[in-house]
């Protein structure tokens, strides 16, 4: 299976060593946009600002060392502790949810529907619209006051109670609403292109054996689904990682600090509070964070020689 | 349908038939329109149709509304006196700062950053995902995890470090400058997008074009971009939507002649101080969708037609 | 020579047309984007324009997320605008150490500022190592309680005429179904209230010696804990008031569905709109009725340092026109807010700004929170009061260690 390998080595081997870094000449070529990003602006960028994060920079960057002193006060914050519990929650059901939605939405659209174009884009329509008025909306619609719950208590049921937004130990959840209505849409879209991409073939022997639907594609679909699984996968955990508009449209963080969340703190400390060090110590350590999570996971799915 | 039950009354017609249908693209369709199965497709299609369309409908309802009906009246009643005026003043006359011709006047700047940026980013995250598929070399594999853990920096955190960047290279301010930002925000994903995608081709028609002696650039053209139009699709959704709906990177790594229609629909929702007027908010924050929502409604045709596409090649 | 030249415009000043040689293109960035705010900027603009140059507008909403790297980049990335707009205070202190500010000194002593500019401390913010870096513009003051009056003959008391007397009528609102006090969710809202009590209730003695001497005792002492029970009283009457922004908050007073908000004079504008008259269907007490003190924050204008000669003229001639007392007047009514010189006629305003105009000519001013502590002191205080605001646990007395220990930490 190492088809990288053997495919596009077979021409290079007939020629003599001195060749090798010519091989690929193409390929090596085309990577440079990618290489330099990846080294200048990716590495460098990151490494920069992990420096930094050892300064006290205020508004502009400024190299004066105060040791681990921003990481310290990082630790102490309350508002900090709780925007890392708060992306937990929302992390782990923003993630179950939006695959679960999405690729079910998928697997319908894809039963050679009606009006499949209307229905995938009323599924795909948030996704157009900017945060800070969708924000907006949802505050209205999960307002008490004359949102849904205003609504249901007019209809007869009084003690009807639904203000999570209101709620801290809700908040989240009322977020989370509008961040699945928001997103699943494309994980839709990309779970679509996924079974669109599956061949044709597949669905007739399941069928010619007898095989359920449900079947097919748990055990069969899905496998072979692995490689759009996984660019979903990490799509979805980026944003998960930067949310941000979502909540300021919503709530600001509130009730109180309530729905809180680290790129959130990042933000309001480099650029409200003015304090380039405590936001950049911050970044870094959602970042390590998440390079502790991605590295080894990665090099096992990209970097071993399996392919597909 | 119509075609089995008429084939079934022709015993002899059955089996000269069977191959022809079977060959067909029609998969795994429901046999009949109202079906169990149907019910509970479309049923589930309209029941998450509506989760989807209520924001929609508080959105187009304020839009219609004045603001005095807006201040005192339910979010879901439907307006008393629709009015339009909202909406031609998100688009004509509301106003940033000084300039009252509303989101009209970023509109063909939007146009000509979106443009070259969803195709260059696109182009470039294609060539690299292909690239990462199919002709590895020693090292790839590094600069590709670099660029996936780079997906998860939000992105603010960079800005003075490419301000930096594209003051020393000179290009700061100018539009090109903005186009190379675009692309390298949207590498990572697009890159990872691509390659996963490529992945899952049969890998036995790169080895045939291989041995057909097609080189890195004829395999690309010829074989893998036609027959990735549903991952392109999806790059694309990412792409315009990201880049249309971008306000930071267009008023940071530009100058005002260049200012996007997200500065405007920024100008009209975000304002700190003074009346929020709601309805115009809503009408710009629609119009200023509806690009993308364009976008999207055209190009989802392309998502049958991968079907097809996979079909001749099955 | 040069000195010369520019004297020569300045003589100029506003009303000649210096011609299309000397016109020169000035962009200049702000975050005034609401109908009330633009209108103002125009007033600006058309002054500056009448000199002969040209106002290039870059107005981006947001001030202190949305604008600020957007301004920083620009100057920082060598493309720097004409002007722009900041909170006057500490916040364009490192721009100006860095050298990437304009000395606008000459222009200021041309112009008399330091006998014209009333409160003297506006100028104050605006001077680094004696030299001045930026124009004021306008003064805007938070200490100001609106009530509504339909409220409290709903409930069947008299419109208060202090806090004490507001937090006695609180019962009574509570019960005629009405939220005492409205407080929108967002954290600088819960912070600038507390600020008001510090001041109105504790006075500008009190004032001083907590934010600008940042004195412990005072912090830790009994004063400090009686601000801190005033806003335990705030937060049990805010309790109920299920909105985000300022304005939904304002519109609850508004609409009688609550008795009172404390905010800035910007909230003023709010009123207006709704067609609402001081007096009859509001009431405002500022400093709460207690003490009739206002802090004078607001807005000014900094000058990067730029290399074209004709631009930096122009941003001589911006920043006279900035201060020439008709620009003042006609800015500060359109946008709300009160002029920065003392000399000028504001007799067109209306009653509760009159109030504000009296203050101030009585000297009852203090300088802003912004002025006394840095934008990250701020910030952590804001974090503190909208946990405390928002939350059933903590004390009052856990509060105030807790803003004690971040102000000491100020450098």
């Amino acid at each position: 299976m190492t088809i990288p390998a053997t495919t596009a080595g077979t021409p290079a081997r007939k020629s003599t060593r001195p060749n090798q870094y010519f091989r690929n000449m193409s390929a090596k070529i085309a990577s440079i946009p990618m290489i330099l990003t990846a080294v200048v602006i990716f590495a460098g960028g990151t490494l920069w600002t992990v420096l930094y994060s050892f300064t006290n920079s205020r508004l502009l960057p400024r190299m004066s060392f105060v040791g681990f002193d921003q990481y310290e006060r990082l630790w102490a914050a309350p508002r900090w502790t709780m925007s890392i519990i708060n992306l937990g929650i929302y992390g782990i059901f923003s993630l179950i949810f939006s695959l679960l939605i999405g690729f079910l939405l998928a697997a319908l659209m894809d039963q050679k529907i009606r009006f499949e174009n209307t229905f995938r884009t009323i599924f795909l329509y948030p996704f157009a619209l900017s945060f800070i008025v969708t924000g907006l909306v949802w505050q209205w619609i999960l307002n008490p006051e004359f949102g849904i719950q205003s609504v249901i208590r007019s209809l007869g049921w009084t003690s009807f109670r639904f203000d999570p937004l209101y709620n801290p130990d809700l908040v989240m959840y009322g977020i989370l609403i509008a961040a699945l209505w928001q997103g699943t849409g494309l994980v839709m879209c990309l779970m679509l292109a996924g079974l669109r991409g599956i061949d044709g073939e597949i669905w007739k022997a399941s069928r010619i054996d007898g095989i359920p639907a449900w079947k097919t594609y748990l055990f069969i679909v899905i496998p072979m689904m692995r490689p759009v699984f996984i660019t979903t996968l990490v799509i979805i955990a980026s944003g998960i990682v930067k949310v941000y508009d979502l909540v300021v449209a919503q709530t600001s963080g509130g009730p109180g600090i309530a729905s809180e969340v680290p790129a959130k703190y990042v933000y309001d400390y480099m650029f409200q509070a003015q304090n380039l060090g405590q936001g950049f110590a911050a970044s870094t350590m959602m970042l390590l964070t998440v390079a502790i999570i991605i590295i080894p996971w990665a090099y096992l799915e990209f970097g071993g020689r399996k392919r597909g | 349908m119509a075609d089995i039950a008429s084939l079934n009354t022709t015993a002899v017609a059955i089996d000269a038939a069977r191959p022809q249908l079977a060959s067909g693209p029609r998969g795994k369709r429901p046999a009949r329109a109202f079906s169990g199965t149907n019910i509970m497709v479309y049923g589930t299609l309209l029941v998450f149709a509506c989760y989807y369309l209520l924001p929609l409908y508080v959105m187009v309802v304020t839009s219609l509304k004045g603001m005095p009906e807006i201040r005192l009246g339910n979010i879901f009643s439907p307006p008393v006196e629709i009015t339009f005026e909202p909406w031609a003043k998100a688009w004509s006359s509301a106003c940033t700062g000084l300039n009252c011709d509303g989101l009209s006047r970023g509109f063909w700047n939007s146009v000509r950053i979106t443009v070259p940026s969803t195709i260059a980013s696109i182009a470039l995250a294609s060539i690299n995902g292909y690239a990462l598929a199919n002709w590895r070399f020693k090292g790839s594999e590094t600069f590709f995890i670099i660029l996936i853990i780079g997906a998860f920096i939000p992105y603010q955190v960079m800005i003075y470090p490419l301000v930096i960047i594209l003051r020393e290279m000179g290009i700061y301010g100018t539009l090109s400058g903005l186009i190379i930002v675009h692309s390298i925000f949207g590498m990572p994903i697009l890159t990872l997008l691509f390659r996963n995608y490529f992945v899952s081709l049969p890998e036995e028609l790169f080895k045939a074009a291989r041995i057909d002696g097609a080189g890195f650039w004829m395999i690309y053209f010829r074989i893998m971009a036609p027959m990735s139009l549903p991952i392109f699709v999806v790059a694309m959704i990412l792409q315009i939507t990201g880049i249309w709906n971008d306000f930071l990177f267009g008023v940071v790594f530009t100058r005002p002649e260049y200012y996007p229609i997200t500065v405007q629909l920024n100008n009209i929702v975000n304002s700190v101080q003074g009346v929020k007027e709601y309805n115009v908010n809503m009408a710009a924050t629609l119009l200023t969708g509806a690009v993308p929502l364009i976008v999207y409604f055209i190009s989802g045709r392309l998502f049958v037609r991968g079907i097809a596409a996979g079909a001749v090649k099955g | 020579m040069m000195t010369g030249f520019r004297a020569a415009i300045l003589a100029a000043g506003v009303v000649l047309p210096l011609g299309a040689a000397h016109a020169t293109d000035l962009e200049v960035t702000h975050w005034w984007t609401s109908g009330g705010e633009a209108a103002a900027v125009a007033e600006l603009a058309k002054a500056f324009d009448a000199t002969g140059n040209k106002w290039v507008d870059g107005a981006i909403a947001g001030s202190g997320g949305t604008a600020r790297p957007i301004m920083i980049s620009r100057i920082t990335g060598g493309d720097p605008m004409g002007a722009t707009q900041f909170n006057h205070g500490r916040q364009a202190e490192e721009l100006v150490q860095a050298g990437l500010m304009r000395d606008l000194t000459d222009v200021a002593t041309a112009e008399k500022w330091k006998d014209v500019i009333r409160p003297a401390s506006l100028l104050d913010a605006c001077t680094i190592e004696g030299k001045i870096y930026c124009a004021p513009v306008n003064i805007h003051s938070w200490q100001w309680l609106w009530l509504s009056n339909a409220a409290f003959k709903t409930a069947g008391v008299e419109v208060p005429k202090n806090w004490d007397e507001f937090v006695a009528a609180a019962p009574a609102l509570e019960k005629a179904g009405i939220v005492p006090l409205a407080l929108g969710g967002q954290a600088w809202q819960s912070s600038g209230l507390f600020d008001v009590l510090a001041l109105s209730l504790g006075g500008k003695d009190f004032y001083f010696k907590a934010y600008g001497d940042k004195d412990e005792a005072t912090l830790t002492g009994p004063d400090m804990a009686k601000i801190f029970k005033a806003a335990d009283d705030a937060r049990r009457m805010a309790k109920g008031s299920n909105v985000q922004d300022w304005n939904q908050a304002t519109n609850l007073v508004i609409t009688g569905k609550a008795g009172g908000q404390i905010m800035g004079d910007w909230a003023q504008g709010e009123f207006q709109i709704a067609n609402q008259k001081a007096g009859t269907d509001y009431s405002c007490l500022p400093g709460l009725g207690v003490n009739a003190m206002i802090s004078t924050g607001g807005d000014a204008f900094y000058f990067p340092l730029l290399s074209d000669e004709a631009k930096s003229e122009a941003q001589s001639v911006l920043a006279k026109t900035i201060l020439d007392p008709a620009t003042q007047v006609a800015f500060n009514l359109k946008k709300g807010s009160l002029p920065v010189r003392g000399d000028v006629d504001m007799s067109a305003t209306n009653d509760c700004m009159k109030k504000g105009l009296d203050i101030l000519a009585k000297g009852d001013v203090v300088k802003s929170t912004d002025e006394l502590l840095s934008a990250d002191i701020q910030k952590q205080k804001e974090d503190l009061f909208s946990e405390f605001f928002s939350s059933t646990t903590m004390t009052p007395e856990d509060a105030q260690k807790r803003l004690a220990s971040i102000i000491a930490s100020a450098e």
